[in-house]
C-alpha cells in the first residue's frame, strides 16, 4: 500500500475573527484516509466556528484547506458538499414528512420524462443503508416514524449518496442509548474500512477514547494540543481542555451515612415508574442509572409531588405519602430539573429572582436584600456573571446550573433530587459541581442523583439502583458496581444480578 | 441597555407629544388641553393595570369591555334602587371583581386557554348587561359619582379629577405590588416559565385566579369611571375597549408571551393613545387617520421591541 502525498483533508493556519473577538487563531488540522480524528473542546472554543468554516458556512480570514492536496474554498455549504466534504449535525436536518428514500435522495431524484422512478430510488436506498449495516430501515416510511438513531443513519446515508471523501460528524451519540451508540459505532469503522477520513467532535472523552485514532483540543480558539488517543490518558485531554489541572475530578470523602430520610415502597406512577422501592440516608448519594425513558425523571417528579403517585407508601422526613411541591419544599426537599430551559430556570428573569423565588419572604420584599443573597451565593459556587442583576439566559449553561443548584441551598433542603446535574456543561463546572455534592453529602445532606453518565455515578455515589422499564433495582454498594453491570442492568439483562 | 428599554415607551410618549405640540394648534399644548388627556386616559389605563397582571402572568383577557358595561349597569341599577352613591359604588367594583373571579375559575379548573374563556365572557357578560337594563339605558339619579371625571372647575387646586388620582394611585400600588410583594413575584416567574414556577412550589392555580379577580377588579373600577362620564347605565358601551387596553399594555412593553411588562409602561401606553387621538382631532384631522396612526404605533412598538431583544 502507497503512503499517499497528502492528508486526505487538511487545514493550515486557519484565522476567523468576528469584530474584537477572535473565533480561530492560526488552526491546523489534518485528517488522513481511513483515520477518525476527534475534535475536543469546551462550548466557545472554537468548534463550532471551526466546523462553519469547514462545511463553507463562513469563509476563514486567513489560512487555506485542502482536500487531496487541491485547495479547497467552498462559499457555501452546497459547494463543499460538492467537493466532497459532509456533515452531520447535531440537529438533524431531515424533513420529517418525506420518506426515507426521498429524504437520502432529496435534490437528485431519479427520474424518466419528468417522472420519479420510485422502485429504482428504493433499490438504491435500500442498497445503501445495507451497506451501513442498517437493511432493517425500510425506505418507505416516513422519517418522523423513525428513532433518533435511524434518522442519524439515513443522514450518513445520504452524505455517502453524494461521494463524500470527508465526513465530519458533530456531537453525533449526545441523545443515543448505549446500545445504539454501539451500532453507530460499527457504522463508523465501517465507513474508516470504506477510506473516509472522518472528524468527529463530541465531548465525551470515553468515546472518543474507543472510536478515534488521533485527537485535536481547542482552546480559546488556538490548538492547545493533538496527538495520538492511544497513547494519552484522559486527564491529560482534560488538562488540554480546560488548561489547568483538575486533581480527582471525582471526589468522594469519607463519610458514614445517617438516618433513613426518604423511604418508597412500590411507589408507583402514572404510567411509569412501576414500581420503586428505596431508602436513602443523610450524608449519602444514591445513584440512579438506566436508560433514557426507564422512568427515572418521573420517578423523581412523583416523589416531589409534581406527577401522580398511583399506589405505593412514600415517607420523607416523618411525613407519609403524598404532598405537593410547596408542601416538599416546605419539609425540606428540591428537585433539579434535567431541562435547565423550559423548566429548571425562569430564562427571562434575573440571576436573584430565580435564586431566590421558592423562598420569597412574605410581606414587603426589599429588592436589596434579595440581591445581597444572591450575591452571597454567587460567590460561594464561583458562578461566573456580572452580577444578580443578570438575566439568566445571557449565562452559560454550567453557571445556570449553579444558580439552579444554589436555589435548592438558599431553600436549605436537606434532601436534593438532581436530574442530570451536569448533562450538556463544561467540563470546568461539571468539576465544580461534583465537589459541591461531595460537600453537600459530607454536611449530612441526602442525596439522590439520576445520571445516565456512568463514569460520574461510579465517581461520586455511594449506592447505585438501575432503573429499568420502569422498575427500580436494588441499591448497590459502588464498589460492587462497574460500567458493565450497569449497563447489563439497564438493558434489562441481568434483572436479578 | 436595560434601563433605555424600561424607559423607551415613555420617551415614545414625549416624541409623540412633542410631534403634536410642534405640528398642531397651540390649544393642544395648554394646560387645561393635558388635563383633557388625562381624564380621557384614565377609563383604558384604569383597566390596563389588570390586563398588565394578566398579560405579564402569560394570558389574555378579552372581557374587560363587557365587564365595564356591566359594571355601569348594575351602578346605575343600584342607585336607581335607592343605595348611595358609596354602595352603588362597591357593588360596581364587585360586580368586576365576580367577574374576573369567573374567568379564573374557568381557565384554572377547566384548563380551558384563556383567549377562549374570556372570548366566551366577553358575549356572555355583554348579554347579561343586556338583559339586566332590557336592552336600554339605565337613567340613575345624579350623584358625586358622576364628578369623578367631570372636568374641574377653573382655579382648583387638585389640578386633577379623583378619578384621575383614583389611576395614579391604584397604579402605584399595582407597580409596587408586583415588584416588592411575593405574589406579584410569582405572578412574573409564572408568565416567565410556568414549569419554573411549579418547582419552585408556587401555587399556580390559586395565583391564577387571584390575577384574574384582580383584572376583573380592575376592570370594575374603570367601569365606574365610564359611568362617572355616561351618567347612566349602557349595556351597549365600550365595545371593543378590550383591544385598546391591550394596545395600552402592548405599547407598554408588555409581552404576549408572558413574563414581561410594566404598571408604569402600560399608563404610559394609553397615554400615548390618548395624546394621539387628541393631536389627531385638535388638527382637524379625521377618525380613520387616528386609527392609522394608532394602528402603526402599535406595530412599530412591538417590532422595535423585539429587535432590541436580539
Amino acid at each position: 500500500m502507497s503512503i499517499p502525498k497528502h492528508p486526505r483533508f487538511a487545514m493550515r493556519g486557519i484565522r476567523k475573527t468576528f469584530g474584537a473577538t477572535i473565533a480561530l487563531d492560526n488552526v491546523d488540522f489534518a485528517v488522513s484516509a481511513g483515520k477518525i480524528h476527534a475534535l475536543i473542546g469546551e462550548n466557545g472554543a472554537g468548534k463550532s466556528t471551526l466546523m462553519k468554516v469547514l462545511s463553507g458556512a463562513l469563509q476563514p480570514d486567513a489560512g487555506e484547506m485542502t482536500v487531496d492536496g487541491s485547495p479547497f474554498a467552498p462559499a457555501n455549504p452546497l459547494q463543499a458538499r460538492q467537493q466532497g466534504v459532509a456533515m452531520i449535525y447535531q440537529e438533524l436536518s431531515l424533513a420529517p414528512h418525506l420518506t426515507v428514500a426521498e429524504n437520502v435522495l432529496l435534490g437528485m431524484e431519479i427520474t424518466r420524462r419528468g417522472l420519479l422512478q420510485k422502485s429504482d430510488m428504493h433499490a438504491l436506498v435500500q442498497n445503501a443503508l445495507t451497506e451501513l449495516d442498517h437493511a432493517d430501515i425500510d425506505p418507505h416510511v416516513r422519517v418522523s416514524s423513525l428513532t433518533i438513531a435511524e434518522r442519524q443513519i439515513v443522514e450518513i446515508a445520504r452524505a455517502l449518496s453524494v461521494q463524500c471523501r470527508v465526513l465530519v460528524l458533530d456531537e453525533p451519540t449526545s441523545s443515543l442509548t448505549r446500545a445504539d451508540v454501539n451500532r453507530l459505532f460499527r457504522v463508523i469503522q465501517r465507513l474508516k474500512a470504506r477510506n473516509l477520513a472522518i472528524v468527529y467532535i463530541s465531548h465525551f472523552l470515553e468515546e472518543i477514547k474507543e472510536i478515534a485514532d488521533r485527537f485535536t483540543v481547542l482552546r480559546d480558539g488556538k490548538k492547545a494540543g493533538s496527538g495520538l488517543v492511544a497513547q494519552t490518558p484522559i486527564s491529560d485531554i482534560v488538562h488540554l481542555m480546560v488548561g489547568r489541572k483538575i486533581d480527582d475530578f471525582f471526589p468522594r470523602s469519607n463519610r458514614t451515612p445517617g438516618e433513613p430520610l426518604l423511604n418508597l415502597k412500590d411507589l408507583a406512577g402514572d404510567p411509569v415508574p412501576h414500581s420503586a422501592s428505596l431508602v436513602l440516608h443523610r450524608g449519602e448519594v444514591l445513584g440512579i442509572g438506566g436508560l433514557i425513558g426507564a422512568g427515572r425523571t418521573e420517578l423523581l417528579r412523583a416523589i416531589f409531588g409534581l406527577d401522580p403517585i398511583c399506589k405505593g407508601n412514600i415517607t420523607f422526613a416523618h411525613n407519609t405519602g403524598r404532598a405537593t411541591p410547596a408542601q416538599r419544599l416546605a419539609q425540606g426537599m428540591g428537585l433539579l430539573s434535567e431541562d435547565r430551559k423550559d423548566e429548571g430556570l425562569a430564562q427571562s428573569m434575573s440571576l436573584a429572582d430565580n435564586l431566590t423565588l421558592s423562598r420569597l419572604p412574605r410581606g414587603i420584599i426589599s429588592p436589596k436584600k434579595l440581591r445581597a443573597s444572591a450575591r452571597q451565593w454567587i460567590s460561594r459556587l464561583d458562578i461566573r456573571t456580572s452580577g444578580p442583576a443578570q438575566f439568566i439566559a445571557d449565562l452559560s449553561g454550567g453557571n445556570q446550573q449553579k444558580v439552579a443548584l444554589a436555589r435548592l441551598l438558599h431553600h436549605d433542603v436537606d434532601c436534593l433530587l438532581l436530574d442530570e446535574p451536569t448533562r450538556g456543561i463544561d467540563i470546568a463546572s461539571k468539576a465544580d459541581i461534583y465537589h459541591l455534592i461531595d460537600q453537600l453529602a459530607t454536611q449530612g445532606k441526602a442525596i439522590l442523583l439520576v445520571s445516565s453518565y456512568l463514569p460520574e455515578l461510579l465517581g461520586i455515589c455511594d449506592r447505585i439502583a438501575v432503573m429499568y422499564r420502569g422498575r427500580l433495582g436494588p441499591a448497590r454498594p459502588v464498589d460492587k458496581c462497574s460500567e458493565h453491570s450497569l449497563m447489563l442492568e439497564a438493558t434489562g439483562q441481568e434483572a436479578a444480578l | 441597555m436595560n434601563h433605555l428599554s424600561r424607559f423607551a415607551p415613555l420617551l415614545g410618549l414625549f416624541a409623540v407629544y412633542g410631534l403634536f405640540a410642534i405640528l398642531g394648534p397651540d390649544s393642544f399644548s395648554s394646560g387645561r388641553n393635558l388635563e383633557t388627556i388625562a381624564r380621557q386616559t384614565a377609563i383604558v389605563g384604569t383597566a390596563a393595570l389588570g390586563m398588565t397582571l394578566v398579560i405579564i402572568a402569560g394570558g389574555i383577557d378579552l372581557s374587560v369591555g363587557s365587564i365595564i358595561a356591566l359594571t355601569t349597569v348594575t351602578i346605575a341599577a343600584s342607585l336607581q334602587a335607592g343605595l348611595s352613591p358609596l354602595t352603588a359604588a362597591l357593588i360596581g367594583i364587585l360586580t368586576g371583581a365576580l367577574c374576573g373571579f369567573v374567568n379564573g375559575l374557568i381557565i384554572t379548573r377547566f384548563r380551558v386557554v384563556p383567549f377562549i374563556v374570556t372570548l366566551g365572557t366577553l358575549l356572555l357578560l355583554r348579554g347579561i348587561a343586556k338583559g339586566l337594563a332590557g336592552e336600554q339605558k339605565i337613567d340613575a339619579p345624579l350623584t358625586y359619582l358622576i364628578d369623578l371625571l367631570a372636568a374641574l372647575p377653573r382655579g382648583a387646586w387638585w389640578i386633577f379629577p379623583p378619578g384621575v388620582w383614583l389611576l395614579i394611585i391604584l397604579a402605584l400600588l399595582t407597580g409596587g405590588f408586583l415588584a416588592y410583594t411575593r405574589p406579584g413575584k410569582h405572578i412574573v416567574a409564572i408568565g416567565s416559565n410556568e414549569n419554573t414556577a411549579r418547582l419552585c412550589g408556587i401555587r399556580v392555580e390559586a395565583t391564577k385566579l387571584l390575577v384574574y379577580a384582580l383584572a376583573g377588579t380592575s376592570a370594575g373600577i374603570a367601569g365606574l369611571l365610564q359611568f362617572s362620564r355616561l351618567t347612566v347605565g349602557d349595556p351597549t358601551v365600550a365595545v371593543g375597549l378590550e383591544l385598546d387596553v391591550i394596545a395600552a399594555v402592548v405599547i407598554g412593553g408588555g409581552s404576549l408571551s408572558g413574563g414581561e411588562g410594566s404598571v408604569l409602561g402600560s399608563v404610559v401606553g394609553a397615554l400615548i393613545m390618548t395624546v394621539i387621538r387628541s393631536g389627531c382631532s385638535q388638527m382637524g384631522l379625521p377618525n380613520w387617520v387616528q386609527e392609522i396612526v394608532t394602528g402603526i404605533i402599535i406595530v412599530v412598538a412591538v417590532a422595535v421591541d423585539r429587535l432590541r431583544h436580539r
